[in-house]
């Protein structure tokens, strides 16, 4: 129980951060997206991420530094099987699923569905 | 001194306009005084939201001209524009009317800037003239924001682009008593440096404020010698900075001021944030709600301010200020003339 | 001009009606924390089915982002950002939002030069810059493991 607690404090914590940086600042929501992916890779190198996953589990894990987590995972991992060469392989494998799930739900979603206007 | 105000030649008159909003804009508190409206998709029927755009102008132009009995051969010229890349909006909007057509490019202004144009042709040339500005929320969105399907929060500055077009019909003669444009003073762009895209009321307001103010000066009238002064899409904010700042320079003009953008919309119930805007906004609350107070005598007398931000996405992300511009038209179905 | 200029947009930025941080802060908080939650519920469903610990957490990802791209589609997903704010923002919704929605909206230009272009409009920095920040990192990385 007390796992989904601490998912459920650090996930909402996480984006309570950012909704700061957003009323706060002038940072564009593209922003805040590429600033939490890198501060993950950053996090997840020094080793300081790790510990929140095991902490808060997908509380750390869903939120965008856990995609950069996951990146910086995956180089470590390609870079001690196949030496410089992981440096360049290793991101894109680890982060491969959620990208191209992305892609292809978002070519299926072109595919399906038109454009509403909002209220 | 050559920026003083234009006097048309001859009286000029705004015979007729026709007004052409999408669904929320005909829910809201002037529904009732636009001629035609989408009622659900604001698609008009088309398959693109630029189309949508254009055939809301083709629609409002067929309402101007077949109320007065016109075909597009009897007039002189349209002037047009709207916010679209190369103001394609009106260039295939009005691609089937058989007439002379100058594209304006004014943002939230282009309805007065085309008035002003046009009324000062008609006053040394005769007319008719047809002018015709539109904007839609959603062709909008997708040029200066983010897709539509995007989600996102607006900060409580922000404005909202108002989906309608309106035509006006500009002539020199008229059967049945209309409003007269009797004076125009063309605006002049100001930059006080804003460059929050997400705050043109504020960008806006200087440009108001500078053509108001030269206005009052030259003519040497007072604010409340007129039933009401106009402006296009400032918003609540950017009004609110141009009563503060008009005061400031001994020019109260809080007791008359009214804004497009905050006359369209419901405050209270329909989360625009700041307003209306766009050059759909102006448009259609003149041509559909003010006019019609003119007409029926409840207001006789107006300054109408059509305000523009003249950005475009790309001077947005080179961090360029937001320059603004006013233009000034005096509308009223007062005998006195000039002065 | 310039220290007007300047005057002016201080006292614009003053005066401009700020949004309701706190509200926007715990919205954020309840919407991020519900589907960071949401999550973990997935992720504990399918290691019970067998799955292994990566799989399973790809897995979670994967579904969010259909779900996601599903209610982006049916114009439901802007409507829970605008309360939600960073809390749609933030969680891997945010990303699949962020490539759903342009592909739907540019259909009109083009699968090539619309949906096959535009799809990466706001998503795009954070692939490039993640992968970016990631190679720096294993270059870094493989420096110090093969140099001390």
């Amino acid at each position: 129980m007390m796992d989904y607690v601490w998912c459920f404090l650090v996930g909402g914590g996480l984006c309570v951060i950012a909704q700061i940086l957003i009323d706060k600042t002038a940072l564009t929501p593209a922003r805040i997206l590429t600033s939490y992916v890198v501060a993950g890779v950053f996090l997840g190198a020094v080793g300081l991420y790790s510990p929140l996953v095991e902490l808060a589990g997908c509380g750390a894990t869903t939120p965008l530094t856990g995609f950069g987590y996951l990146i910086a995972k995956g180089v470590r991992r390609a870079v001690n099987e196949r030496g410089l060469l992981g440096a360049l392989s290793g991101g894109l494998t680890a982060s491969s699923a959620g990208i191209a799930a992305a892609l292809c739900f978002g070519l299926l979603c072109a595919l399906i569905f038109r454009g509403k206007p909002k209220n | 001194m050559a920026h003083t105000i234009w006097r048309p030649a001859h009286p000029v008159y705004i015979a007729d306009a026709a007004t052409v909003v999408g669904h929320e804009e005909h829910a809201g508190p002037l529904g009732a005084f636009f001629d035609l409206h989408d009622p659900k998709k604001d698609d008009f029927g088309m398959d693109t939201w630029e189309k949508a755009e254009s055939e809301m102008q083709r629609l409002a132009v067929n309402t101007l001209l077949g109320r007065a009995s016109l075909n597009a051969a009897d007039i002189r010229a349209i002037f047009a524009g709207d916010l679209l890349n190369q103001c394609t909006g009106s260039g295939y909007g009005l691609l089937s009317f058989d007439a002379p057509f100058f594209g304006l490019y004014g943002a939230c202004s282009t309805a007065a800037e085309g008035l002003a144009l046009a009324a000062q042709l008609c006053g040394a040339y005769g007319g008719p003239y047809v002018t015709v500005s539109s904007s839609h929320f959603c062709s909008a969105e997708r040029q200066f924001r983010y897709p539509m399907e995007y989600g996102g929060q607006r900060p409580p500055t922000a404005q909202w682009t108002v989906t309608g077009a309106a035509a006006f019909l500009v002539t020199d003669r008229t059967e049945s008593p209309a409003p007269r444009i009797a004076e125009i003073l063309p605006g002049i762009t100001v930059d006080r440096g804003i460059t929050d895209a997400n705050n043109m009321g504020a960008a806006m307001a200087p440009a108001a404020l500078d053509t108001l103010l030269r206005y009052f000066r030259e003519s040497g009238r007072k604010p409340d010698s007129f039933d009401m002064i106009l402006t296009g899409d400032l918003g609540a904010e950017g009004s609110a900075i141009l009563r503060d700042f008009a005061a400031a320079a001994g020019c109260d003009i809080s007791g008359v001021q009214q804004d497009c953008g905050m006359l369209i919309y419901d405050a209270q119930t329909s989360d625009k944030h700041s307003g209306g805007s766009g050059c759909g906004c102006s448009g259609v609350t003149l041509g559909g709600f003010i006019l019609d107070r003119m007409r029926r005598g409840v207001i006789s007398d107006i300054l109408f301010i059509g305000t523009g931000a003249l950005l475009s996405p790309m001077s947005v992300q080179q961090g360029q200020s937001i320059p603004g511009i006013g233009h000034l038209l005096r509308i009223t179905t007062r005998e006195d003339t000039a002065q | 001009m310039n220290t007007d200029s300047e005057q002016y947009k201080k006292y614009a930025a003053k005066r401009a009606k700020k949004s309701p941080l706190a509200l926007d802060c715990l919205r954020a908080f309840l919407v991020g924390g519900a589907i960071c939650t949401g999550a973990e519920a997935l992720h504990t469903l399918y290691e019970n089915q067998g799955m292994s610990e990566e799989n399973s957490a790809a897995l979670v990802s994967v579904t969010l982002i259909f779900l996601t791209a599903l209610l982006t589609g049916l114009g439901i997903f802007d409507r829970i950002a605008k309360f939600a704010g960073a809390g749609t923002l933030v969680p891997i919704t945010g990303f699949a939002n962020a490539v759903t929605a342009p592909a739907i909206d540019t259909k009109g230009e083009g699968f090539v030069m619309g949906v096959g272009t535009k799809i990466f409009s706001i998503a795009g920095p954070v692939i490039l810059y993640g992968t970016a920040a990631g190679a720096l990192y294993g270059v870094i990385y493989w420096i110090s493991i093969t140099v001390f």
